[in-house]
């Protein structure tokens, strides 16, 4: 995946002299997750910078630099150090448009790794969507598969609002055929991962691995899971979503996030506003623990949630 | 009749008649002129520069008649309408924050004199004279003032939140600091592409104290940015005077490596003189701190009398001895290039022509309710919805 998002990145930057990228170590370094390899040497010191560690003051620099027409692509080594940047993101980066009355747009993309990894220990191993959704303006999506990554990457990219992408720890090394054609994903749109019948998951990020294993089990048990990637974290894509409720009437969210104010809280009454006469059980959130991520293996295994938490909830909202 | 005293000047001079013709349209409120009178002079500025590792300017700026009523008029207009604003915060027309800026006009009009449009102001929240420097007019400014329609954040950014895009004024910012980076950002941008221009990043003495000045100032240090961070020093931060919050309250020499002046920043002439040295050494050598020595009259803001904090003497001292208008009248008067009678007829005229147009900003209405929906993001992507489950939009987005 990591390749896939450079390429992004190096096609976009080729393509339109304004795109930027800033962050730490992303230049001669080649970024911590090896994103932006390569870039400085073909796109020179200025176009590929190396900031120091000073993540509210250069979020705060590429948010000017993005009010005077250039399109920054910031990197959080790790998303939850972006959490040092949250005013500049929420108000300079998210309200700007409007405080301005629509004078200035922001269009810069602010993308990290998030989420779980390998015994990264707590700080390491944050989940900041749920911070950010409540921010006005703002757009989030989440890429899971290296198609999607770099699809998601060109539209936010080219998007005039300001997008924050979130990528995974532990998808950097995914493997996918992508095509050699120049591609771009809807920023707005979900993905329909598995077509099914008997019940709608809902997930995103790492865990669309964790519900196809899950969903390997269930096919096995004779059930006929359908499961939608969302990707697009703020907005939601009702329009699929919906489509799918009116179809399965029962709704399984796999997420990440906390339980206590995540994706998954919104999104279910999200559903319930506009579906409940559609749902035939109550909607199921299965979340990552409200802890900090333990350090010890088997019990940041627990924090999240594994695919045999999600075969019992599908039995269970089966029933 | 500022435009008559303007021909009138012209006249005197021997050189001027023989030149062009005088100007039969009245000056635009706040132009910055070019002087059609050839007559210079040369005056020394109130106090000599403090330096810190950089050789000052020096202490003599040129200056013409044309320039000095340009600026009398522009800073009369800045503390009538500041003056203006009170009467309407205490008549509950403004409500919300409003910090007012009389007393420190010459920073806004000294820096507007020794750059163009091009270059880029950025500032926190005491933004309305910023705002009138950088060619804002007074209608547009008091209507966002009061909320109404004809704003120019369309009245949804209010008091703090002034901008002026076609003039590179980038605000307006409620949370003090976060400013400089974005101030830096723009620098960023300039030198990206060589635009051969500078950024002037304000804020005050209590901002000088957030750690995010410091990041930006070390990077804009590391990659040569041509930023101009400007300290406008009115020795209070809300209610804490500069003593109780800065350990080193000399700000010009906080940058260290970075080089730094203290102005006086009631001096116009100063400020210009300044600011026109600084933008040479910004774009040769990166960035450099000004710190204005500048006073507010009013408290930090209208809900604050500005009296707890420090005596009535001390403001009437300022008010007596460095107030930046009557610096600059008590020149003009010196030299001749206007009687006080003149100067008089001129302040009744601001005095009306901000009348004017606050009556003419009460006028205009509220924001229409589907305003409270556009702008959120810059364009819909032919969807209907903003809020996370698409339910919360009305209108669709220009």
């Amino acid at each position: 995946m990591f390749e896939a998002l450079r390429e992004a990145l190096i096609e976009e930057m080729k393509l339109d002299p304004t795109v930027c990228v800033m962050g730490e170590d992303v230049g001669h370094y080649g970024g911590s997750y090896k994103v932006t390899k390569g870039l400085a040497e073909m796109f020179g010191d200025l176009r590929v910078l190396d900031t120091p560690i000073a993540e509210n003051s250069f979020t705060g620099m590429g948010i000017g630099a993005a009010m005077k027409g250039l399109r920054p692509v910031v990197e959080g080594m790790n998303m939850g150090f972006l959490l040092l940047a949250y005013n500049q993101i929420s108000n300079n980066c998210g309200m700007l448009h409007y405080t301005s009355g629509g004078q200035f747009k922001i269009p810069i993309v602010i993308r990290g790794p998030g989420g779980v990894g390998r015994q990264l220990g707590a700080e390491h191993s944050q989940r900041l969507e749920s911070y950010f959704q409540s921010i006005p303006g703002l757009q989030m999506v989440a890429c899971s598969t290296p198609y999607n990554a770099k699809g998601l990457m060109k539209a936010a990219i080219r998007s005039e609002n300001p997008v924050v992408l979130f990528e995974h720890v532990l998808l950097y090394n995914m493997k996918e055929k992508i095509p050699d054609e120049e591609y771009i994903c809807c920023l707005e749109e979900a993905e329909m991962v598995r077509p099914g019948e008997h019940v709608t998951i809902l997930t995103y990020s790492r865990m669309r691995y964790h519900v196809m294993q899950a969903a390997k089990t269930l096919v096995n048990k004779g059930y006929d899971p359908e499961v939608i990637d969302i990707r697009s974290l703020k907005p939601f894509d009702l329009h699929t979503i919906g489509n799918s409720i009116k179809k399965t009437h029962r709704v399984l969210i796999v997420e990440e996030c906390m339980r206590t104010g995540g994706i998954g809280a919104s999104l279910r009454s999200a559903i319930i506003d506009n579906f409940w006469d559609y749902l035939d059980a109550p909607i199921m959130c299965l979340s990552s623990q409200d802890v900090p991520t333990p350090y010890a293996a088997t019990l940041e295994d627990a924090t999240v949630v594994q695919p045999a938490q999600i075969v019992a909830a599908v039995e269970q909202i089966c029933q | 009749m500022a435009a008559a005293i303007l021909r009138r000047v012209t006249h005197t001079t021997a050189a001027a008649a023989a030149a062009a013709t005088p100007r039969v349209s009245p000056l635009p409120l706040l132009a910055r002129g070019i002087s059609d009178s050839t007559d210079t002079i040369t005056v020394e500025t109130s106090v000599p520069f403090m330096n810190h590792i950089v050789d000052p300017p020096s202490r003599s700026v040129t200056t013409t008649p044309h320039e000095l009523l340009t600026f009398f008029r522009d800073m009369s207009v800045m503390r009538r309408s500041e003056i203006a604003a009170d009467s309407l915060y205490k008549s509950k027309l403004i409500r919300g924050f409003c910090h007012l800026y009389d007393g420190q006009e010459a920073v806004a009009v000294g820096m507007e004199a020794a750059i163009t449009r091009r270059d880029a102001i950025i500032t926190a929240y005491r933004d309305h004279c910023l705002y009138l420097a950088r060619g804002g007019d007074l209608v547009s400014a008091f209507a966002e003032l009061m909320g109404r329609r004809d704003g120019c954040s369309r009245g949804k950014g209010g008091s703090m939140h002034f901008y002026k895009r076609d003039a590179n004024f980038f605000g307006g910012h409620g949370i003090v600091g976060a400013q400089v980076p974005l101030g830096c950002g723009i620098a960023f941008a300039q030198r990206y592409r060589k635009e051969g221009t500078v950024t002037f990043d304000l804020y005050g003495d209590g901002a000088a104290n957030q750690g995010q000045l410091f990041e930006a100032l070390n990077m804009a240090a590391l990659w040569k940015l041509p930023v101009i961070l400007v300290c406008e020093n009115n020795h209070y931060g809300m209610g804490t005077a500069e003593w109780k919050a800065s350990k080193s309250p000399a700000y010009y020499k906080r940058g260290d490596y970075v080089p730094g002046l203290k102005v006086d920043g009631m001096d116009v002439l100063a400020v210009k003189q300044a600011c026109k040295f600084a933008k040479d050494h910004a774009l040769e050598n990166g960035p450099i701190i000004l710190e204005m020595d500048t006073y507010r009259y009013h408290g930090h803001s209208m809900s604050d009398p500005g009296s707890t904090y420090r005596t009535r003497d001390e403001i009437a001292g300022i008010r007596q001895e460095r107030d930046p208008i009557e610096r600059v009248k008590k020149l003009i008067l010196a030299h001749d290039f206007a009687t006080a009678q003149e100067l008089k007829d001129m302040e009744k005229e601001i005095r009306k022509q901000v009348d004017d147009a606050i009556a003419k900003a009460k006028e205009s209405p509220m924001p229409d309710a589907s305003e409270l929906f556009t702008n959120v993001y810059v364009n819909d992507c032919g969807l209907e919805s903003f809020g996370v489950d698409r339910k919360v939009l009305r209108t669709v987005l220009p």
